[in-house]
């Protein structure tokens, strides 16, 4: 007994150690990422700040400066339009697509996962120079509508593989009770699909849009200067630093930052964390 | 680790408790347990068996009372050390693992010698009958395959306590029959104690020498399937065991153990359990032992159905209670009878409690 | 049409129910006609152009690009960024998922977590540009505390972008591996206790099997990330120097030389190279066991 005493306690000690040590890490990458967050917010709202903790002023004169210099107000509504509308066809496109899938078997179905599964595994830059290429052939490179194409790519896929569980994980004897019960198609749809679809819909489609929002690579890619989104417009301040303010830069990524942010709380209410990175990355 | 725990005579659990934040899961737990006995923990869904089944394995600490093993304190102890065999109710049988590994991975982290090892394996697996399924993987076993698999594992490192937490309540009811049998006759090879929870009073009484029955963290009767069939010593035990019958009555006269009582009119005669004070009392009576007679409680039949030997049926009786009764013969809705229990068979419970 | 539907003595409609095809099915066409006109075709078409360059000869792209350090430099210089961090990445993020795992609250961890990922890489560059500076907090406060006289040179180098794809890899892998872990039937570790085995054992004959499949999965999806880093590339680090990813060469051939036969080259070189890798690595992952991670059925 004495022996395995010793024996556990030793255990202990290490694993005291070990446990420490996870969360020192764990909470180090935390703070930095926090105050990382912080230094643009507080730089956004400082008059000057050289060489001391915190600026030497407050002022919120940076963010009517951006909203000029940047176009804020035509950027959010580029942004806004690109969005909703790549949320809506994504929808729209990808929520029957993603019925059929879940409900029928036919000859060829791997391959058309594979087909899905692909725009999401391969990095956007990649497929994002040839269809660039290929959007300026046509005459949509640098407009709104292929902007909107070009994120459709990943995010129409994206709808598809979040539901497709989602539509299998609901009972088809439901279905066929409403068709026993006497409701055609329509009905069926308005009635019983769509309101059992509607919780997994709403999940997929808010991923989609926060997702986009921050899709900088297509849209760079493929924009021109009156389809560009915010994120995109960021990127150019921030390469072309120096020629503005860097507290005006900074006020224009608060901006960015929010518009992310409120989207990303309101999914949060309907999805779980860990699923902004599996439901559709997990093959 | 093991090997100081061979010659063991008993396990014993000294107020044992477990709190779950504010939320008392295991009150004071007392018993304990004789080398080569076969005990099962019986209760309803939430009523701490599996608690205290995983307090016992390590599983989860304890956070009041002791357990003992003779005179050797082990909830101090971490699960890897006490040298318990466990089998789980999804059968946790490691899914990349053959068979052969799943059963000899105990010895494997004890560093038995291989050879030895690998006899000690086939031998469990004979034990189950499973010796032509080593080499395949969990996953390509059946529901009551990988069941016998759990089995060999828990027993191969000759455990002096095999926990099973409700083994067989994911096997259909055929296998689960035999099962039982399976599990009795690996107990009786042993020699070693067996701690078998479960919710199914059916089962515990048809493979346990003592049967523990628990209710919201507490331990409420201890004793042979017999007793607790007999004689169960609170109301909620009785219902329990099958006492389906629960008559509010009035308690006339008592003499010795036994009293008469009213039920809306009707007399009775019913023997005390437990500790009867007031006038109120329930009486409680098994199905079986209520018959249609010609003195008894009034009361109109509802339904009845035949169940092979004889009629039973439920039946409106007295104040609107329901009756649950044997006939040897059909008795049509709506016929008035009157039921009767032998003395003995009906139980008188204190009617302030439940 | 409809003469073989005759001959086959079977309407088209039946024959092609058979086969699973019928009304329901139809509507996954729209999405399938989307994905091949603006993915697989551009792809097509990118590889067709990287054969037909400006000089004219089948392979003028592929030479120019193996001949010029300037070029295929870069596809060191990536690997030399995103394997190490990919690797940083999964060794920080299993300890930690461990640990969380067993966690009752993970929302609010996850939740700042997932932040990063949301934000973006070019977000994460603007702060980092200010936060990692010379002026920035994390050098005052490492001056503060006497452990460095000078600032340390973080941002418009390498050590800028390893840190910008630590800031979003980490989280990204960490979020991927909990996913894996929680996947785990935890009773498999009980029954493993019970049976003997320590901390370590359970870690390594249990968890680590288990979760092998998964790593793999994980380590491909960080290492893509990476691999096609962008525009923390540009913004954190020294876009002409060592960190001019191969990203870097295939914009400035498209957007900055408008020579897109080129670019396809380097977007199809680029999939190769991450293809290899992959490749290796699932081929590496087949040789684990691949089935459920359940203790069993029901």
């Amino acid at each position: 007994m004495p022996m395995n005493a010793q024996k556990s306690v030793l255990g202990t000690l290490g694993s005291r150690a070990w446990i420490t040590t996870v969360w020192a890490v764990t909470i180090f990458f935390v703070i930095n990422l926090l105050a990382l967050i912080a230094t643009v917010m507080t730089s956004s709202f400082g008059t000057r700040w050289l060489g001391t903790w915190l600026p030497a002023g407050w002022t919120v004169n940076w963010y009517a400066s951006a909203w000029e210099e940047f176009q804020l107000g035509d950027l959010l509504t580029t942004t806004f339009e690109v969005v909703f509308a790549v949320v809506f066809l994504a929808g729209l496109i990808g929520i029957p697509a993603a019925y059929a899938l879940a409900r029928r078997e036919f000859t060829g179905k791997r391959i058309v996962m594979l087909l899905f599964l692909l725009p999401l595994l391969v990095p956007p830059v990649t497929y994002g120079i040839p269809l660039a290429t290929v959007l300026y052939k046509t005459g949509l490179g640098g407009t709104m509508s292929g902007v909107i194409l070009a994120n459709l790519v990943p995010a129409l896929p994206f709808v598809i593989l979040v539901m497709v569980p989602f539509v299998e994980q609901i009972d088809p004897r439901v279905e066929d009770a409403a068709r026993v019960f006497g409701a055609n198609t329509f009905r069926l749809f308005v009635h019983v699909l769509l309101p059992l679809l509607l919780p997994g819909a709403l999940a997929a489609l808010l991923l989609v849009l926060v997702r986009t929002i921050a899709m900088f690579e297509l849209t760079f890619l493929t924009a021109g200067p009156d389809s560009q989104t915010l994120v995109v417009a960021l990127y150019y301040a921030v390469f072309a630093a120096g020629v503005r303010a860097i507290q005006s830069i900074d006020a224009m990524a608060v901006v960015y930052m929010l518009t992310t942010l409120v989207w990303l709380l309101v999914a949060l209410r309907f999805v779980n964390p860990t699923q902004m990175v599996t439901r559709a990355k997990r093959p | 680790m093991s090997a100081t725990f061979q010659s063991f005579k008993s396990l014993r659990l000294d107020r044992v408790g477990r709190d779950f934040g504010r939320h008392n899961a295991l009150k004071e737990i007392d018993f304990s347990i004789e080398r080569g006995e076969f005990v099962a923990l019986l209760g309803p869904s939430g009523c701490g068996k599996s608690t205290a089944l995983n307090c016992i394995a390590g599983l989860l600490p304890t956070t009041r009372g002791s357990i003992w093993l003779d005179e050797t304190r082990i909830d101090v102890l971490g699960p890897e050390e006490r040298g318990f065999g466990m089998v789980f109710q999804n059968y946790a049988l490691f899914p990349h693992m053959t068979i052969r590994d799943n059963v000899g991975f105990g010895l494997r982290m004890r560093g038995v010698a291989r050879a030895e090892a690998g006899k000690r394996v086939e031998s469990a697996l004979a034990t189950v009958r499973l010796t032509d399924q080593a080499d395949k993987l969990p996953g390509q076993l059946s529901g009551g395959q990988q069941q016998r698999v759990a089995i060999a594992r828990a027993i191969v490192i000759e455990p002096p306590l095999v926990l099973m937490d409700e083994p067989l309540s994911n096997l259909d009811a055929k296998l689960r029959l035999e099962m039982r049998q399976e599990i009795r006759r690996i107990h009786a090879g042993l020699g070693s104690i067996t701690l078998y929870v479960t919710h199914d009073q059916d089962e515990a009484m048809s493979l346990a020498d003592r049967i523990v029955v628990m209710r919201a963290g507490e331990v409420r009767q201890i004793g042979t399937p017999e007793d607790l069939y007999e004689r169960p010593l609170h109301l909620d035990v009785a219902d329990f065991m099958g006492y389906r019958n629960r008559i509010p009555c009035r308690v006339l006269t008592r003499s010795g153990g036994m009293a008469s009582i009213d039920v809306a009119g009707a007399q009775l005669e019913g023997s005390i359990r437990g500790t009867l004070v007031g006038d109120e009392a329930v009486a409680a009576i098994r199905p079986d032992d209520l018959c249609v007679a010609d003195v008894g409680l009034d009361a109109v039949v509802e339904a009845c159905e035949y169940r092979g030997h004889n009629f039973f049926g439920s039946a409106r009786g007295p104040g609107g209670v329901e009756l649950f009764f044997r006939s040897p013969k059909r008795v049509d809705f709506g016929t008035a009878v009157k039921l009767a229990a032998e003395p003995a068979k009906v139980l008188l419970y204190d009617g302030a409690a439940t | 049409m409809s003469d073989t539907a005759r001959n086959h003595h079977l309407p088209l409609k039946m024959r092609l129910s058979a086969a699973g095809f019928d009304g329901v099915t139809l509507l996954v066409l729209p999405a399938i006609l989307l994905l091949v006109g603006f993915f697989v075709y551009p792809f097509f078409y990118g590889l067709w152009l990287s054969f037909h360059p400006k000089d004219g000869s089948v392979f003028g792209n592929y030479k120019t690009f193996f001949s010029d350090p300037f070029l295929y430099e870069t596809i060191s210089k990536t690997l030399w960024l995103s394997i190490p961090v990919t690797i940083l990445n999964m060794a920080t993020a299993v300890p930690i998922a461990l640990r969380v795992r067993l966690m009752k609250n993970q929302r609010l961890l996850t939740t700042i977590l997932v932040l990063p990922i949301t934000l973006g890489t070019v977000l994460v560059a603007e702060g980092m540009l200010n936060y990692l500076g010379p002026q920035g907090w994390f050098n005052r406060t490492l001056i503060t505390f006497g452990l460095i006289s000078a600032p340390l040179k973080l941002v418009h180098n390498y050590t800028g972008v390893f840190l910008s794809l630590v800031i979003t890899g980490f989280p990204f892998t960490f979020l991927l591996v909990l996913s894996y872990l929680t996947g785990i039937d935890p009773t498999l570790e009980k029954a493993a206790a019970t049976l003997g085995a320590g901390p370590i054992s359970r870690f390594r004959h249990i968890l680590l099997p288990l979760l092998v499949p998964g790593l793999a999965v994980t380590f491909c999806l960080g290492f893509v990330q990476a691999f096609s880093v962008f525009p923390s590339a540009v913004l954190l680090g020294a876009p002409s120097g060592p960190t001019r990813v191969i990203t870097i060469a295939a914009y400035e051939a498209a957007f900055e030389q408008y020579d897109y036969s080129l670019a396809s080259a380097i977007a199809m070189i680029m999939g190769v190279v991450l293809l290899a890798i992959i490749g290796a690595v699932l081929a590496a992952r087949s040789l684990f066991y691949r089935g459920p991670a359940g203790g069993g059925k029901g």
